[in-house]
């Protein structure tokens, strides 16, 4: 798919700003962390927009903290969820975070193997962001439990009760899949930090950053036999993040297909589901991308091309989620079943329709708009399409969680979910620890990995040449 | 998940279980949360053994005892569970008439009320607590100047009387006081009813009916299959019947849909004032009315005749039984055509109320006269004439027609005594109130519907320190005070008139195993009067109002004292699903008129009630329309955190007549803008096109096959060594009593929630009674819906840590303290029968923990609970078997639904054993699964219901 | 490119690259005490009165069914009613201080509260009567009373230590005769122990060890 879009682009626009030299790209990165010429030094009437964003967010963090507290105590009905909508926000949330988190790997690891220049400025971020949602997602399901208490019992562990996980529940399987994405994802975002950390060690200016980046550095001299380990550990650790790119959101998507509840139970969620994660992981990249930008005059390393190619396979995503949506109603009505049917029809006119209609329009007619090369190009439309469909992914699985099971077989059972104010709090909440985490990550860690854009300063420059 | 009994229980009873409920689970949370940790050593526990241990009564094995439970003043026999000297189930009694082994929900229940820590504990005096012995102070000064006036001023209130003890007491009293009155208030009864039957029988008779004798019957707004005190029998009776051979048919016409119209071959809405014309037709069509009744043509005339040959044509096994709601002039009706019909002696037998002896001159007895009704005593408190009221078991102030003004005319009492069991309103607008001793509290006696005389035995001492209303009455005769035990003993010393100790003691001993001291006399008919028979009957009603209120018997509340019952007010009624509320019923018609949605709050007002009352509204399909009906009991000031403020009080509105309470009134409709949130647990009552509820024809019963054919799996069939364990519940049986939720409930510790809870969806029933309504507008259906015990069951395969289990003899078990709860086994429960404690919902009431099942876990917050068949029971019966060494036998195990059911719907056993009676109701042609296709093979299968063609009284059988 | 660190800082960063390390033991410790049972064993457990199992049933040869009077019919094996400790003492030792709680016990008709040994958390139901008639003897789990002054708890209720015996009881089951003998059993000939277990009809381990046969 990547190498079409290689083409497709016209070489007007490289990857990189016009007149970068090796030292001038370290310096830039650097300083932005370092301070110098950062915004950080000069006062709060400078830069009260980072300021305000720390602050906001950080109440939000401590909000997310008293809420978890008092759910503990109180009991997960706290939450909307009753019988028969036994999974709410939580369980929503949980895969929409997980999907957010999918586009760092996607980028860092798998456009490696592909030889994509065009990751290079921007996967050390979208890497952290992997990170993070992939953390945040971890915590819905805990905070779900009805005894959180003993969450540690899904972990196969020898025990005094003789006791063993139920190995045919894919939450046992999730449980594995999300640890070991986390894991790898982590270590893949570490290494390739080390160079940079190297060089942070050696420009900062205070001992306290020396010491704290040193130790981080784990003694990196950046000599050719440093080089050559770092290369082949970090290509090993792309070839194993790969495959986890699509086997951690299959699980999740087996979670629910393995359900026998309409609306679950579908042969085509596996890769729906990946697909829609790689969707929100780059509207979430966008949505990232174009603030970095334009508040730390990147322009020139996260160029317009980047936000166009990410642009496109946003573009490819959105297309796939609809064919999974299109096929999803047509396997309803050809099987005749029911219940898929009655399902789907709720959908169309039931009383969660607004919303279902909402996200077909923000993931399926909206992104159509990226056909056109303008749009694409166009940063503020592409900051509101990327909006767009990260609120519409998360409608999305909302609906699956929900309207799935408010009216399934029995028609006595059939029952309504109203969320709490408390599924609103974890939401929104969640939402701030991202922020909070991110902001953290951009002021202390080089938010663009510095080694790979000098040797990408190399390329061009050799491109240049006639 | 060790229970917890934390230091805040006790503030749990004070703060209540709705309201407060929410400020509980807060002080509860902290403690479940430690509980869950289970950090360090559990805390240490103490063993008390007996200091001498009773005969018979070692810890853990459950002890029986046959006692009463009072039903509008007749006995329902009951066997009351205690462990360890603690009553903690209630089941019926075999050997008793009204119960055949069988329990309603109210009965029950009275389980709860029994530990209901609200109950009143002390003697008031004027808002004051007060002593007994103050109380015998004043009292016998009063009685001395009553006794000085011959008891002018004298008047009793009590409810029905049935307990031969409590009449001779009353005998004795009248004796003694010649001028003193009883009155009678029964505000559950139908005084149009009793009215019609003093006119044709010239004194107080009921009729009693035998529905095992009839083939063809008539229900005209008759709760047959209560709750009340025949209502157990009258079931299990007319079930009997129809599983006979000719089936025997039921036509019901209801103002509002009520059981018999579940079980009806055809039910028709009509509006009481229209039952009475149909009454008119069919009696001048037999030509027993004096022809004024004039053949109004219509739709009506075409199904009325045809009801007529049908009646006629099972002459002597046809009933027509007429229900509160209608007037006395239709009950005349109703007698004259069952006469005609001669069912009289055979499906229905007039039996004469006992009255109290009245001793002559000569020493022998005569009967006193009737009681006098409420009305009366009402008008002599208004004239001034009442000094001294005594107030037994009743609350008139709350439950006495509006129209009375009761409270008023209390207060112009110079002495108002109140007894019973929860300080309510009468309790507080008196001047004394005596705490009153539950009916498992003290020694009484009673006799059941049909005047089996039968002991109420106490299981437990007083909780909270209430007396018997014989030692109040002994006090009022005699001055004195002898235990109510001396006294039910010495009355039937007395009647069975023995000298012999010992074949008295031999014979009481007998009386209190079986439950049952006297059979009933079959020949105590009372014979009707000719003449009143032929006499005019009165004008016919004028020209129906527009919109006419019916106030009915709540279904679950019915009298004042089950009020505070959680169980009660949490069982959702059997067609609205409606909790914790009662709602003004009307038919979507009459709801379209004035544009009602559900809750919307209507003003109700009646001509000498012009400022009405405000009630929501609930729009019931099957209702008459030009009816709303009005449940009763609810609206309370007092007595009880779970009694008070919710729903309205329809007494408000009723009227009197003559005497008589009216159970309709003409009111006008008003919406208000307001809107009522109800807490109801099932929401959509269509089919959708699904066929959870199935019919088979009459004369297909045994060809056509309800079931349909097992899909192939590709799971290995589960060998089973030991009995698999499996149930069916006959649809045709079951009429929605609603007695195996509440027997659920009662055996397997489960917490009511509060009506917030349950409109969240959290109820936690795990026997749930579905209502359908065919897609056609049909009769209704009711399907009780348990965990259906899969052998592929969904639940198994997707909880991560094996919390539900199938066990070796084809269980799906839940292991509680297993469970993490990740709910994924409920949403993969295509049944919905799992139950989850969003919150940490077990009672911590001291009261609870003792009257707690002690065999089935309490459960934590945050675990998931079902149906468990059980299993308690199956352990208990599988012990008991090896250490017998013998192996199983059918009905060693019993669930408590089963236990209970009065229809006998439901059938548990097992099914491995051809011989067994689940194995062979399984072998039925109705046989069938629910959502089959799912290829669940539930282990509860449904027996379809039977639709009898010819039976129906629509157009096409017409011929 | 210049050292960063000096040698006393070296040590420092290695002590802080041992924090996750520490971490990690720390977690792990975590685990296994929380897979520890909360109820060790070899525990003496003070009663009101003290009772000796050792001279009751070790030097008198009482037979443990004269107080536990309904361990062989109920759940409970049933712990002595003041009146059946008073059968004795109302004789013997009548005026040992020790007994006094005894004595205050009958007159005031208040139980004495004995603190219990083997503590089952309360969704865990036991039966003691239907191990006692399949042959398992009180000794296999409360073991030797009859040489314990004071009770001990012999090992903590955990449920591996029950399921040890239910998935195979066959070789822990004694003659019905012997279930309240405290020395250990004589070994069996294969004859003997093949009829033994035609008498006592075993469950099968299958059913012993569904989650139902103690959980409900």
């Amino acid at each position: 798919m990547a190498e079409h879009e290689e083409k497709a682009v016209s070489p007007g626009t490289p990857e990189l700003g016009a007149g970068w030299t090796a030292g001038g790209v370290t310096d830039k990165i650097a300083g932005v962390v370092l301070g110098r010429g950062g915004p950080w030094t000069r006062g709060w009437h400078a830069h009260w927009r980072w300021r305000s964003a720390l602050l906001i967010s950080f109440g939000g963090v401590l909000t997310l903290l008293a809420a978890s507290t008092w759910l503990f105590m109180r009991g997960v009905g706290l939450f909307g969820v009753n019988i028969p909508v036994a999974w709410g926000f939580a369980l929503g949330n949980f895969v929409w975070w997980i999907g957010i988190g999918h586009a760092g790997t996607f980028i860092s690891a798998i456009l490696l193997l592909l030889r994509q220049r065009w990751r290079t400025s921007i996967n050390r971020y979208a890497e952290a962001m992997t990170l993070f949602a992939a953390g945040i997602a971890g915590l819905f399901p805990i905070f779900h439990l009805g005894r959180p208490w003993f969450a540690y019992w899904l972990l196969p562990y020898p025990n005094r009760m003789e006791l063993w996980p139920q190995w045919r529940s894919p939450l046992v399987w999730d449980i594995f899949a999300i640890s070991t994405y986390l894991l790898v994802s982590l270590l893949f975002w570490y290494v390739g930090l080390i160079p940079d950390l190297a060089s942070l060690r050696d420009k900062a200016a205070s001992r306290g950053k020396r010491l704290g980046y040193g130790i981080l550095a784990l003694g990196w001299r950046g000599d050719a036999r440093h080089w050559r380990h770092y290369e082949t550990a970090y290509l090993l650790l792309a070839g194993l993040a790969t495959p986890l790119v699509v086997s951690v959101h299959t699980v999740v998507a087996l979670d629910f297909s393995i359900g026998n509840t309409p609306g679950y139970h579908s042969t085509i969620f596996p890769p729906y589901f990946v697909a829609g994660a790689l969707f929100s992981g780059f509207a979430m990249v966008i949505t990232l991308a174009i603030p970095l930008r334009h508040y730390f005059r990147l322009h020139d390393f996260i160029t317009l091309r980047h936000l166009e190619l990410a642009a496109k396979v946003m573009l490819a995503c959105s297309l796939f989620v609809a064919y999974g949506y299109a096929s999803e109603i047509f396997t309803a009505y050809y099987s005749g079943d029911t219940y898929e049917i009655h399902m789907t029809q709720d959908r169309f006119t039931g009383m969660y329709a607004p919303v279902y209609w909402v996200y077909m329009f923000c993931n399926v007619v909206v992104p159509q708009l990226l056909w056109w090369r303008r749009a694409r190009r166009n940063v503020p439309t592409l900051l509101v399409v990327s909006l767009l469909v990260n609120a519409g992914m998360w409608m999305e699985r909302f609906v699956i969680v929900v309207q799935s099971l408010h009216a399934d077989y029995l028609p006595s059972a059939w029952g309504v979910f109203l969320p709490s104010v408390w599924d609103w709090v974890f939401l929104l909440s969640s939402i701030a620890l991202f922020v909070w985490l991110f902001l953290m990550f951009i002021r202390y860690l080089p938010m663009i990995s510095m080694a790979e854009m000098r040797g990408l300063v190399q390329e061009t420059a050799e491109e240049a040449k006639p | 998940m060790r229970r917890l009994v934390a230091p805040t229980a006790s503030t749990a009873a004070a703060i209540g279980v709705d309201g407060g409920r929410r400020r509980v689970l807060k002080l509860m949370a902290a403690s479940a949360a430690l509980a869950g940790s289970g950090c360090g050593q559990p805390p240490p526990e103490k063993i008390r053994p007996y200091v001498n241990m009773p005969e018979g009564m070692a810890p853990g094995d459950p002890v029986f005892y046959a006692s009463t439970l009072l039903r509008q003043g007749c006995g329902v026999g009951v066997l009351v569970e205690t462990e360890s000297g603690r009553p903690i189930k209630i089941e019926g009694n075999p050997a008793h008439p009204a119960s055949l082994g069988a329990a309603d929900a109210q009965s029950q229940a009275a389980i709860l009320t029994l530990w209901d820590p609200e109950r009143s504990r002390t003697v008031m005096r004027g808002g004051q607590p007060s002593t007994w012995t103050t109380l015998l102070d004043s009292l016998a000064t009063q009685m001395g100047q009553e006794a000085a006036a011959r008891g002018g001023g004298l008047r009793l209130l009590s409810g029905p009387v049935s307990s031969p003890t409590l009449l001779a007491q009353i005998g004795e009293i009248l004796a003694r006081f010649p001028e003193a009155r009883w009155h009678v208030h029964d505000p559950a009864g139908c005084d149009a009813a009793k009215h019609a039957a003093l006119q044709l029988f010239g004194g107080p008779v009921q009729p009693l009916y035998r529905l095992e004798h009839a083939h063809t019957v008539l229900s005209l707004d008759a709760e047959l299959f209560g709750p009340s005190a025949d209502g157990l029998r009258n079931a299990h009776d007319f079930m009997n019947a129809r599983r006979g051979e000719p089936r025997a048919r039921m036509y019901a016409l209801e103002s509002t849909p009520g059981l018999c119209g579940a079980v009806a071959d055809t039910r028709i809405a009509l509006s009481p004032a229209g039952m009475e014309a149909v009454l008119d037709m069919i009696a001048s069509q037999l030509g027993v009315s004096d022809a004024m009744a004039e053949q109004r043509p219509g739709p009506q005339a075409a199904w009325v005749s045809r009801l007529c040959t049908r009646l006629s044509a099972a002459h002597g096994a046809s009933a027509v039984i007429p229900g509160h709601s209608l007037s006395s002039r239709a009950h005349l009706l109703a007698w004259r055509i069952n006469t005609r019909l001669g069912n009289l002696g055979r499906t229905i037998h007039p039996i004469a109320q006992r009255l109290p002896p009245a001793p002559l001159a000569d020493g022998t007895h005569d009967a006193a006269p009737a009681p006098e009704g409420l009305g009366a005593l009402v008008q002599a408190m208004h004239d001034g004439d009442v000094q001294t009221l005594l107030m037994l078991d009743v609350n008139p102030v709350y439950d006495s027609p509006g129209a009375l003004d009761f409270a008023r005319g209390l207060s112009r009492v110079a002495c108002s005594i109140h007894m019973g069991l929860y300080r309510d309103e009468t309790a507080h607008a008196s001047n004394w109130h005596i705490p009153m001793a539950h009916e498992l509290e003290a020694w009484s006696d009673a006799r059941s519907f049909d005047g089996t005389a039968s002991l109420v035995q106490p299981v437990i001492a007083p909780l909270y320190g209430g007396l018997s209303a014989h030692e109040v009455l002994d006090m009022l005769a005699h001055m004195r005070t002898r235990s109510a035990h001396e006294l039910v003993r010495a009355q039937w010393r007395n009647a069975w008139n023995m000298n012999d100790a010992e074949e008295f003691e031999r014979r009481w001993e007998e009386a209190l195993r079986r439950g049952v001291i006297e059979e009933a006399q079959a020949d105590r008919l009372v014979p009707i009067d000719e003449k009143a028979l032929k006499a005019r009957l009165p004008e016919g009603p004028g020209p129906e109002p527009q919109l006419i209120a019916v106030f009915a018997n709540d279904h679950n509340i019915v009298s004042c004292n089950q009020a505070n019952n959680a169980w009660l007010q949490e069982l959702p009624r059997p067609y609205t699903k409606i909790t914790w509320d009662n709602a003004a019923l009307i038919g979507p018609a009459t709801a379209g008129r004035h544009g009602l949605r559900n809750g919307d709050v209507v003003s109700l007002t009646s001509a000498d009630k012009p400022d009405g009352l405000l009630a929501p509204v609930w729009i019931v399909p099957g209702q008459a329309e030009g009816v709303v009906t009005l449940p009763l009991g609810y609206g309370r000031h007092q007595g009880g955190s779970v009694a008070q403020g919710r729903g309205f009080d329809a007494h408000v509105l009723q009227e009197v007549r003559n005497g008589m309470s009216l159970r309709s009134a003409a009111v006008q409709l008003r919406p208000t803008g307001q809107h009522h949130a109800f807490a109801a647990t099932q929401h959509e009552m269509g089919l959708a096109g699904r066929e959870p509820v199935r019919s088979v024809s009459l004369h297909a019963r045994d060809g056509a096959d309800a079931a349909d054919a097992a899909p192939p799996s590709l799971y290995p069939p589960r060998q089973y060594g030991g009995p698999a364990w499996g149930m069916t519940v006959d649809l045709d049986a079951c009429i929605g009593c609603n007695a195996c939720a509440i027997a659920c409930q009662a055996e397997n510790n489960i917490p009511s929630v509060g009506p917030e809870e349950v409109a969240r969806g959290r109820e936690m029933h795990w026997m749930r009674i579905d209502v359908y309504h065919a897609d056609s507008g049909g009769r209704a259906q009711f399907q009780p819906m348990a965990c259906q015990h899969c052998e592929n069951a969904p639940c198994e395969i997707v909880c991560p840590v094996g919390a539900t289990m199938h066990d070796s003899e084809g269980l799906n078990v839940q292991v509680y303290n297993r469970c993490v709860g990740t709910r994924f086994c409920s949403n993969n429960c295509p049944y919905k029968v799992r139950r989850f404690n969003f919150f940490d919902y077990a009672d911590h009431d001291p009261s609870a923990a003792a009257r707690a099942n002690p065999d089935v876990t309490v459960r934590q917050r945050g675990v998931m609970e079902k149906c468990t068949y059980c299993v308690q029971r199956i352990s208990h019966a599988r012990i008991e078997a090896q250490k017998q060494g013998r192996p199983l036998r059918d009905g060693d195990v019993v669930t408590a639904c089963e236990a209970t059911c009065p229809t006998q719907a439901i059938v548990f056993g097992d099914t491995a054993d051809p011989r067994s009676r689940v194995s062979r109701a399984k072998a039925s042609a109705r046989n069938y699964t629910v959502l089959a296709e799912l290829n669940t093979r539930p282990r509860t299968s449904y027996l379809a219901r039977i639709h009898d063609k010819e039976a129906g009284l629509e157009e096409e059988d017409d011929g | 490119m210049p050292q960063l660190l000096e040698r006393s800082e070296v040590l420092l960063v290695k002590l802080i690259l041992l924090v996750p390390v520490a971490l990690l033991v720390l977690t792990v410790a975590g685990m296994v005490w929380r897979t520890t049972s909360p109820v060790e064993p070899g525990v003496a457990v003070p009663q009101p009165i003290p009772f000796s199992h050792k001279h009751h049933v070790g030097d008198d040869g009482i037979d443990c069914r004269y107080c536990h009077t309904t361990v062989e019919t109920s759940a409970s094996a049933g712990m002595p009613t003041t009146g059946i400790c008073l059968s004795c003492h109302s004789q013997l030792f009548r005026d040992a201080p020790a007994l006094a709680p005894l004595h205050e016990s009958m007159q005031s008709g208040k139980p004495i509260a004995w603190n219990r040994v083997y503590d089952l958390p309360d969704f865990v139901f036991f039966n003691h009567s239907i191990h006692v008639n399949k042959g398992v003897a009180c000794v296999s789990c409360h073991g030797r009373v009859d040489r314990m002054p004071v009770l001990v708890r012999q090992q903590a209720p955990d449920m591996q230590w029950c399921l040890d015996c239910h998935r195979d009881p066959s070789g822990r089951v004694v003659p019905l005769d012997h279930i309240t003998a405290m020395e250990s059993f004589p070994a069996l000939s294969d004859a003997q122990a093949e009829q033994l277990l035609q008498s006592l009809r075993l469950e099968d381990p299958r059913r012993l060890t569904d989650c139902s046969t103690c959980h409900r």
